[in-house]
């Protein structure tokens, strides 16, 4: 609505001044955006570039340079079992992070869009576990997981339950992550709400004269209204499970037995503990590829689960084709 | 009947996710004597607030908070002034290739940190950077996307009128950025302010990876430098632990609403 108004509103003032519009037009434009030009190509596109052709690269920091072609690519499949160690543990953390991290988020959200008093102090309770850093929440859960002193256990035995030494247990460690990532997932569910909350209320005033009851509103109405939401949120938690590096130096350092030992640890150590700057830009690039095709793929699929509003109004048939996803004003 | 399900639901996880808090900041206050039982003590039976001191004294946390405040302030000047003038010319400027290069500014926010973390590194060492703050500060003033985005979309929401009116009086662009923009763009200003110290405070990869020497720490490696530190207790961690929680939480409770909006705004448009 705003861009109307304001091409509306501008134009007859640019046919006033066309020879000052025309002079000033050229430079001034790129003057302003040229912090950005520049950090681009100096921090980001330089960079991503560089990383690619290190990657095909014997490269340590110090010592002699070497072309090696797909020398990285082909160690990393073939000649390193840690690859598919971190690979293998990444994959089992993203399988129980990602649709976890929704369902807790959406979950949340729906209990905070309910009419409560008070809500604006959930909401602020929820939330504040994501406010401060990464290392202050893995001290706060190393010690909470404690074996012996831990306050979960002292939960657990509570119910009759011995738990187990979290953090040093093969089979548990990783799931104790997957939980302290889960602490922290209140902007997840901000957006959520906000998408809640964006729902028009005459959605559901004829879904219940329509005879629709509350689950069935929930999943007539509610769901297909966020799957947009729900779209953007599965790709920014399947990127998170893959940049997940933080936890795993502070809580495990990788271990017990590599049970955490991420892929993003894998790289951080190949780069900064052995200095194999092209190998590791090789476990880089792979990765990047495959968060790519990940997103591809879920982007792929939307096609036949993510409703747009304002294709319904149009044609219903179209949302099939993957047309008309334009929103309607 | 509903109500009351949703009331104990809300409770339940408001206790369940501040527990953790909680029990950090009680075990903070303990003497040593209570910290290691079992059952543990929820409530300390003295409160030792000197454990604050003591811990901060462990290490040179005064230097880390000063490199820390450094960073922090540089960088966010940088993101708001660079982010100003970049937002301005993408909002209010028609020129060649504008369409295409805000899709960059967009793309790359899909780019994964680790990809360009090794060539960056690699630079700053060409440059003598590394065992530097320049690093956590310098590109800074070069804008970030997610910022950018965000000041455009505030921008184009101010009447162009304005603008053209200031124009006709004789003002230059800058001033129009300057004396009508800047002065309107308050909340979404803020919002950049509280996410870059926000992030900036927390930081922990970047310092970790950029910064080797100890003097040059922020408090985020400080603390992280307790693990595996001999002789260091669960009190003191868990002190300085709520000590640097500290900013955040106080700059998240006066900015709450405007952090609600911000996040809101990434999901509905992004």
């Amino acid at each position: 609505m705003a861009q109307t108004f304001l091409h509306q509103a501008g134009e007859p003032i640019a046919q006033l001044k066309p020879t000052r519009k025309r002079r000033w037009g050229g430079v001034v434009p790129y003057l302003f955006i040229f912090p950005w030009i520049f950090g681009f190509l100096v921090f980001t596109l330089g960079p991503l570039l560089f990383s690619l052709i290190i990657s095909f690269f014997d490269w340590p920091i110090v010592g002699e340079v070497r072309f090696i072609g797909f020398g990285n690519y082909a160690e990393m499949f073939t000649d390193d079992p840690l690859f598919w160690t971190s690979l293998g543990v990444t994959l089992k953390f993203a399988a129980l992070f990602v649709p976890l991290n929704i369902i807790v988020a959406l979950g949340l959200a729906i209990l905070l869009n309910q009419k409560t008093r008070g809500s604006a102090i959930f909401r602020t309770a929820f939330y504040i576990p994501s406010v401060i850093s990464g290392v202050a929440l893995a001290m706060i859960w190393s010690w909470v997981y404690s074996g012996d002193y831990g306050i979960l256990n002292y939960f657990l035995s509570l119910i009759g339950i011995q738990g187990p030494d979290w953090l040093n247990d093969k089979q548990w460690s990783l799931v104790a992550m997957v939980v302290a990532s889960l602490w922290g997932q209140g902007s997840m569910m901000l957006i959520f709400l906000a998408g809640l909350k964006g729902i028009p209320k005459d959605l559901y005033e004829s879904a219940s004269i329509d005879g629709a009851g509350k689950i069935r509103q929930f999943f007539s109405v509610t769901i297909p209204m966020i799957t947009p939401t729900i779209l953007f949120n599965l790709i920014t938690s399947i990127i998170a499970a893959f940049q997940q590096l933080t936890l795993a130096l502070l809580l495990t350092g990788g271990g017990p037995m590599k049970a955490t030992y991420f892929y993003a640890m894998y790289m951080y150590e190949n780069a900064f503990k052995y200095f194999k700057m092209g190998y590791s830009a090789a476990n880089a690039w792979f990765m990047f590829l495959i968060v790519l095709s990940l997103t591809f793929i879920v982007f792929k699929s939307s096609e036949a689960w993510v409703f747009y509003e304002g294709e319904m109004k149009k044609n219903p048939q179209e949302k099939l084709k993957g047309q008309g996803r334009r929103r309607s004003l | 009947m509903k109500k009351i399900l949703v009331y104990v639901l809300l409770l339940f996880f408001s206790l369940l996710f501040m527990a953790p808090l909680f029990w950090a900041v009680t075990t903070a206050l303990k003497s040593q004597s209570e910290l290691y039982l079992f059952p543990p003590k929820w409530i300390p039976s003295v409160w030792k607030f000197s454990n604050f001191a003591e811990a901060w004294n462990i290490q040179p946390f005064n230097l880390f908070l000063k490199n820390t405040l450094l960073i922090t302030v540089l960088s966010t000047l940088g993101q708001l002034i660079s982010c100003t003038l970049v937002a301005y010319g993408f909002a209010r400027f028609q020129f060649k290739g504008r369409d295409f290069l805000f899709l960059v500014v967009l793309a790359t926010m899909m780019i994964p940190w680790e990809v360009t973390m090794i060539p960056q590194y690699m630079l700053f060492n060409l440059l003598e950077w590394i065992n530097t703050l320049k690093p956590l500060i310098v590109p800074s003033f070069f804008g970030s996307a997610y910022f950018i985005f965000l000041l455009r979309q505030f921008i184009l929401t101010i009447p162009r009128e304005l603008d053209e009116a200031a124009t006709i009086d004789g003002a230059s662009k800058l001033t129009v950025l300057t004396r009508i923009i800047v002065p309107l763009m308050g909340p979404s200003l803020i919002l950049v302010a509280v996410f870059q110290m926000m992030g900036c405070w927390n930081d922990y990869l970047g310092p970790l990876i950029f910064l080797n020497d100890q003097t040059k720490y922020t408090l985020t490696l400080g603390l992280s430098q307790f693990k595996g530190m001999f002789g260091v207790d669960m009190q003191s961690i868990m002190a300085i632990t709520c000590l640097i929680s500290i900013p955040p939480l106080t700059i998240f409770f006066f900015a709450q609403r405007y952090i609600v909006g911000g996040i809101a705004t990434t999901g509905i448009k992004g």
